[in-house]
């Protein structure tokens, strides 16, 4: 690890409600490295990244590129995380290339119709990294949901900022879609992005992962590459599972099979 | 495809767009002449326009410029805020049966006049007229807002919407029972029917501000409303101020439909239709939507206006009355096009 963290929180503490969701979460992440966030259901997973972004308030201190969140006007915040939320929302029938468009919106970029050739470029950028270009024009309504996907994950790209937050961007996707988006979040992980993935997806995190954190209750309990933080201790307390554990060309294989 | 590409697409998307928006100011203008001819003197669209240059007889220049200029311009406002406001409510809300009447806000507001009216506060030509309304809209958008929460569903929202204007009627009513004078109380009931006869340009000095701020305050937040397609937090995520949008949307669309009631009771429906018509010609960008939902709203409004002068019958039809008559069918065939949304309960 080297010294120096893209991303850090110290002692977060978020209520909602009331009611405490996250209680004392300290973490420091590095640019490059894709970094899985996974808990059961209700242990705060969603709560920790819109926090992270800075989109509900949290106590405790969260730093981005030496700088407070805090400190930050909400303009420069969606400068530097690129938020993609669970299900990929789009109201209305808006040409797939206008929503990467979007993208571009925290760089003054408010008019797809209007976009710098700087603007242009990344949107082409974002469009090719996971292969959209070819139905730019078309409705998103009448996309697959594997398509969608890669369109929203598009537009969360063209931001070009350096932390990617990924909501559960697998989830209700076919096996195969499901490996394309998480080397797409790999791909751009390589790229020096720091990217942090929801998952339930054990087994994605495990191979795709350099880092895990695992949230239960809102507690952080336990973090660090794939096979120590999903440890057969880990995966019995939190998961109540066992799992089939394995190396597949050279890559953590980790299969959820039993209850415990 | 290239950056030239992208660019080039966007261009044929953007020619498509000024030629309808310009389509439909030629209607306007000449849906304007048509209205400043029509009348007890019907008088050519040339002569209008030598009326309006100060050239033609001194009748017909009286006519024009002094009797039907100012019906006109109420006219040509009043459509304009309400198709905006319907634009900018089906933005915010990301829904396509939101409306400024559906919602109650006109009804809230015509409580408002109604009540400064019936309390003797102030004669029909004060700006009391117009504040009272524009508060008791405001009113009423915040509660159903509020109600409503950051993702609220259709039925939610056009149920309480429901709430509003049945709670703003009745209210109404009581005020109109609880008169005394049976004039004021006729007066009021004429005057919610909706109508822009006999309108002086006392009455377009007394709309006209809060038409214009309330336009402006709608069309700054236009690509607030485009960002927004994709949900209030992911807005947020790229840096739109959800909170200040919705601030800015209630008090547009207060300002427009108060200052607009106040000087000619109740319209309804231009709001909903509007963006419903432009969508096919414009594209569903909520951004984009605004500038031709407001210019379909004047066109609408204007040939309504023209309609009621021109149907024969043996008293006058009210404007709203004729609005009305049209546009809650057109409601019943949005519902009808909606029927899965509204049968799931969510939007």
């Amino acid at each position: 690890m080297s010294e120096q963290a893209l991303l850090t929180a110290r002692g977060l503490r978020v209520r909602l409600a009331g009611r405490v969701v996250l209680e004392d979460v300290s973490l420091a992440l590095e640019a490059g490295h894709l970094v899985a966030l996974v808990g059961p259901n209700g242990a705060g997973k969603t709560t920790l990244l819109r926090s992270l972004a800075g989109l509900i308030p949290s106590e405790g201190e969260i730093e981005i590129g030496g700088q407070t969140l805090a400190s930050l006007p909400l303009r420069e915040r969606a400068k530097r995380f690129g938020y993609l939320p669970q299900g990929h929302v789009v109201h209305w029938p808006l040409p797939a290339r206008d929503i990467v468009a979007l993208g571009r919106y925290p760089h003054g970029a408010t008019d797809p119709a209007r976009l710098s050739p700087k603007d242009a470029e990344a949107v082409l950028r974002a469009m090719q990294a996971v292969d959209v270009i070819e139905f730019g024009d078309r409705r998103v309504t009448e996309l697959s949901g594997g398509e969608r996907s890669r369109v929203a994950l598009a537009r969360a790209l063209a931001v070009e900022a350096p932390v990617i937050l990924a909501d559960e961007p697998t989830a209700s996707l076919d096996p195969r879609h499901q490996i394309d988006v998480m080397q797409n979040l790999r791909a751009t992980a390589d790229n020096g992005v720091l990217v942090i993935v929801v998952t339930h997806d054990l087994g994605l995190a495990a191979r795709f992962a350099d880092h895990v954190l695992v949230l239960r209750e809102g507690r952080l309990v336990s973090q660090g590459a794939p096979a120590e933080a999903l440890s057969e201790q880990v995966m019995a307390d939190v998961f109540r599972i066992s799992a089939y554990r394995a190396e597949y060309q050279r890559e953590a294989v980790i299969v959820p099979w039993a209850d415990v | 495809m290239s950056v030239e590409a992208v660019t080039l697409t966007n261009e044929i998307a953007a020619r498509r767009r000024i030629g309808a928006v310009a389509a439909l100011s030629v209607l306007v203008v000449f849906l304007m002449l048509i209205s400043l001819g029509i009348g007890p003197v019907r008088l050519s669209p040339l002569s209008v326009a030598q009326a309006l240059l100060g050239a033609g007889s001194d009748v017909s220049q009286v006519i024009v410029r002094e009797i039907r200029l100012p019906r006109t311009l109420l006219a040509l406002a009043i459509g304009a805020i309400l198709g905006l406001s319907g634009a900018a409510l089906q933005g915010l809300l990301r829904n396509p049966l939101a409306s400024p009447s559906l919602f109650g806000a006109p009804q809230s507001a015509a409580f408002g006049a109604v009540l400064v009216i019936a309390l003797g506060l102030a004669d029909v030509r004060s700006y009391a007229l117009p504040v009272a309304a524009i508060i008791a809209a405001f009113a009423s958008v915040f509660v159903l807002l509020s109600i409503a929460g950051r993702n609220a569903g259709l039925l939610i929202l056009i149920l309480s919407g429901l709430a509003i204007s049945s709670f703003a009627g009745a209210a109404t009513a009581l005020v109109m029972n609880l008169s005394s004078n049976p004039f004021v109380v006729l007066e009021i009931a004429f005057w919610l029917l909706g109508s822009l006869e006999d309108r002086s340009f006392q009455h377009v000095m007394l709309a006209f501000p809060f038409i214009i701020a309330g336009g402006l305050m709608l069309f700054s937040q236009r690509h607030a409303f485009r960002a927004l397609s994709l949900g209030e937090e992911t807005a947020q995520s790229l840096g739109v101020d959800v909170g200040r949008l919705r601030l800015f949307v209630i008090s547009g669309v207060a300002l427009g439909v108060g200052g607009a009631v106040a000087v000619t009771g109740t319209i309804g429906f231009i709001g909903l239709v509007a963006p419903h018509l432009m969508r096919p010609l414009v594209g569903h960008d909520p951004g984009r939507l605004l500038v031709p939902s407001a210019l379909a709203g004047s066109a609408l409004l204007l040939a309504a206006d023209i309609a009621v002068r021109i149907i024969p019958s043996t008293s006058d039809i009210k404007v709203g009355v004729l609005t009305s008559i049209i546009g809650v069918p057109f409601f019943l065939y949005l519902i009808m096009r909606e029927r899965r949304a509204l049968g799931g309960g969510v939007a």
